[in-house]
């Protein structure tokens, strides 16, 4: 399993691997969201959070369709469901891979952009540890639609349908979490919830990706 | 342990292609599938390999002990021949990639991107993957596809040195490789086409 996230990693990071695809986008967003709501400090201060949670998501949902599918197209995907490593082993490192190259750099690029934005001081740290703790959900939620949609020539688009109801209360519980910290309130509630949902994710995720990537690779 | 297959049925896209084939594969020896096009050749292979689930029938010696190799050798282009080499053998549990090099004549290609292969250098590095598996039963559908002859001679002389450690292979092909092997056309098995057709009846 550690050879496979080292293989996914290596190939994220040479070229064509999609490396920064998602992180150039989260800049684009958060760069073009001062124009497009006009220079208003207090404004921007107030949707700060919120914004960079939605850039971060639709970030992530970006490159989910190259997740399993680059795999299935080059036969690599059936000869690891021939191997001895688990179907969900494989799903699980799949996203792992996918949050270290995807979900992290965004985690770590959000207080730069939440300058832009004017994000209040107390905001930082809830907007990186929310979203420390709710990007691994994303992947892992966006490794089960890959898995759905996995033999479907150019699926991206259902898959982003199957995945966006999913996400809705990851993203929920985290821009609120961010949102109530920037605003100087008490962000625990709404911060262990996400926790909980990501755990949720993590632990039964796996099951159900590796039993739909079953059935479509017959 | 032998690969004991009994009765099995195959089907493809929900259309029944193969009923009632049976064949037995002892450590050591070889058994060539022959058949014409669509006549079930990948599919009873692919249901071998564990992909997709029998109609019915039983496989019985198989699980955990295959190398698959189909038609596509899952190579990453970005990655060299030794880091493709190096993965498979580290999924499987570590064999040495130098036999396996050596074997299909990669050595002087290790550090070439596996991007920059001719289709021949890949499917040989795509076989060259079975050899560092370690797995006892070896699967393989077509495998001689874009070989000029030497390199279908290495294939050959990698096959018998398998079978000489005591594995076995199932091979789809149609030219011959020069090998001691039983040959099972599976032409006579083809299924009747409205065999599945029983369980939805009962709904219509």
């Amino acid at each position: 399993m550690r050879a496979l996230l080292v293989r996914d990693l290596r190939l994220a990071l040479r070229a064509g691997g999609g490396f920064g695809l998602g992180l150039a986008f989260f800049l684009i967003v958060v760069v073009l969201v001062p124009f497009s709501v006009g220079p208003v400090p207090d404004l921007l201060a107030r949707i700060a959070a919120g914004v960079l949670w939605l850039g971060a998501l639709l970030a992530c949902l970006l490159s989910l369709d190259r997740l399993l599918a680059v795999d299935w197209e080059d036969g690599a995907l059936d000869l690891l469901a021939t191997s001895p490593l688990p179907l969900e082993g494989v799903v699980l490192v799949k996203a792992v891979a996918h949050w270290l190259t995807t979900g992290l750099p965004l985690v770590l690029v959000a207080p730069v952009l939440g300058i832009l934005l004017n994000l209040s001081e107390a905001g930082y740290v809830p907007v990186v540890v929310s979203l420390a703790l709710g990007t691994p959900a994303l992947s892992m939620i966006g490794a089960f639609g890959a898995a759905l949609t996995v033999g479907i020539k150019r699926g991206g688009l259902l898959l982003s349908l199957l995945v966006l109801p999913l996400y809705v209360p990851t993203l929920i519980f985290g821009a609120e979490a961010a949102r109530r910290g920037a605003a100087g309130l008490d962000a625990s509630t709404p911060m262990l919830l996400m926790a909980g949902i990501t755990g949720c994710v993590l632990a039964l995720m796996p099951f159900a990706a590796a039993a739909v990537l079953r059935v479509n690779l017959r | 342990m032998d690969l004991v297959v009994s009765e099995l049925a195959v089907a493809r896209g929900g259309m029944p292609i193969l009923a009632g084939v049976s064949f037995a594969l002892a450590p050591g020896s070889t058994l060539v599938l022959r058949g014409p096009n669509g006549s079930g050749k990948t599919t009873l292979l692919r249901t071998v390999a564990g992909l997709q689930p029998a109609l019915s029938g039983r496989i019985e010696g198989a699980n955990e002990r295959i190398a698959y190799s189909a038609h596509a050798d899952g190579l990453k282009a970005a990655l060299t021949v030794a880091e493709n080499l190096d993965f498979w053998a580290a999924v499987f549990g570590g064999g040495p990639i130098a036999p396996a090099l050596d074997a299909f004549d990669l050595r002087g290609l290790a550090a070439r991107r596996a991007g920059h292969l001719s289709a021949g250098q890949k499917r040989r590095l795509g076989l060259a993957r079975l050899m560092v598996t370690g797995q006892p039963i070896w699967v393989l559908d077509e495998p001689t596809v874009s070989l000029d002859a030497a390199s279908v001679a290495l294939f050959a002389n990698a096959v018998r040195g398998h079978l000489a450690g005591g594995g076995s292979a199932l091979i789809a092909t149609h030219i011959d490789l020069g090998l001691e092997a039983d040959v099972l056309d599976v032409t006579p098995f083809r299924a009747l086409a409205n065999a599945m057709d029983s369980v939805d009846e009962a709904f219509l």
